[in-house]
């Protein structure tokens, strides 16, 4: 434990107009931050509900069968594509924190602009493809 | 009353950890481990599922059973199951014990958690491993296919 008055260099970073230290602190942090914890909720509910639903396999093939056939709607289609842009994201940003705390937090910011990126070209490619399965059944 | 005041500059430090597991860093670990993991298997599943064919209009009993009397698909389906969960869990503890205040409402909320994690393990897995693709009395044309041969 140093002196007080003592500066380390530890606190020198500190001393610095950006301080450090604030990877989750305002704009691109904060707010990949959020869309992380929130897709991640609703991740963590609708996978509640889907293992209910698949367990009806074991009950019989009409309770099956039915209870998909609400998933087949266009109104659930259209929770589909949300479903899936919140996992895309969740799985994207997911790298970018592992990246983050395995190699280099200096690109958290580039990073999270790929992760949008990534994400935009990813729903481009599943939701045309997804509507038309929904819209034309 | 004499109050020690730490000197004003001196660094952050922890309070040293007792012995034992660390349970929080492989908590921690076991995010990142399983993280990469279930971006394999979910995007895989999103894939076969949804992409697939005509996707989500062709999904029924017959295409998931036809998938389930695969081994291949039985064992992609339980580690999903299994990482998926405790992955999901973890992280709404996390969720629990940043913003809920009161001690007894963080216990009530992640014995919630907990229990409703395992009580899904259970059933997804029972249901993996004592599924039958061909129910007996059950119409045909809602089997799969491989059911007639038999």
């Amino acid at each position: 434990m140093p002196a007080a008055g003592t500066v380390t260099s530890q606190q020198q970073k500190t001393t610095s107009r950006r301080p450090a230290g604030t990877l989750y602190r305002g704009r691109e942090g904060m707010w990949s931050w959020v869309l992380h914890r929130i897709t991640g909720v609703a991740i963590f509910f609708f996978l509640l509900v889907h293992i209910l639903d698949t367990a009806l396999v074991r009950v019989s093939p009409e309770a099956y069968n039915t209870v998909i056939g609400t998933y087949q709607t266009p109104i659930m289609g259209l929770g589909e594509v949300a479903l899936v842009g919140a996992i895309v994201f969740h799985a994207f940003n997911g790298i970018r924190i592992i990246l983050i705390d395995f190699w280099n937090a200096k690109y958290s910011k580039i990073m999270f602009y790929v992760v949008v990126g990534l994400w935009v070209l990813t729903m481009l490619a599943f939701v045309p493809r997804h509507l038309i399965n929904v819209f034309s059944h | 009353m004499t109050t020690t005041i730490e000197a004003p500059r001196s660094p952050y430090s922890r309070a040293p950890r007792g012995r034992g597991v660390n349970w929080e860093k492989w908590g921690w670990i076991y995010m990142r481990v399983s993280g990469v993991v279930l971006i394999v298997l979910i995007f895989g599943h999103l894939f076969v599922n949804l992409m697939v064919g005509e996707g989500v209009s062709a999904l029924n009993f017959g295409f998931v059973a036809g998938k389930l009397a695969d081994p291949f698909w039985r064992v992609w389906d339980i580690v999903m199951l299994w990482l998926a969960l405790i992955h999901g869990g973890n992280g709404m503890r996390t969720l629990v014990n940043d913003y809920a205040t009161a001690r007894l409402t963080r216990g009530i909320l992640k014995l919630a958690i907990l229990g409703a994690v395992v009580v899904l393990i259970v059933l997804g897995t029972l249901v993996v491993f004592t599924f039958d693709p061909c129910p007996a009395g059950a119409p045909t044309d809602l089997l799969p296919l491989f059911c007639q041969a038999s």
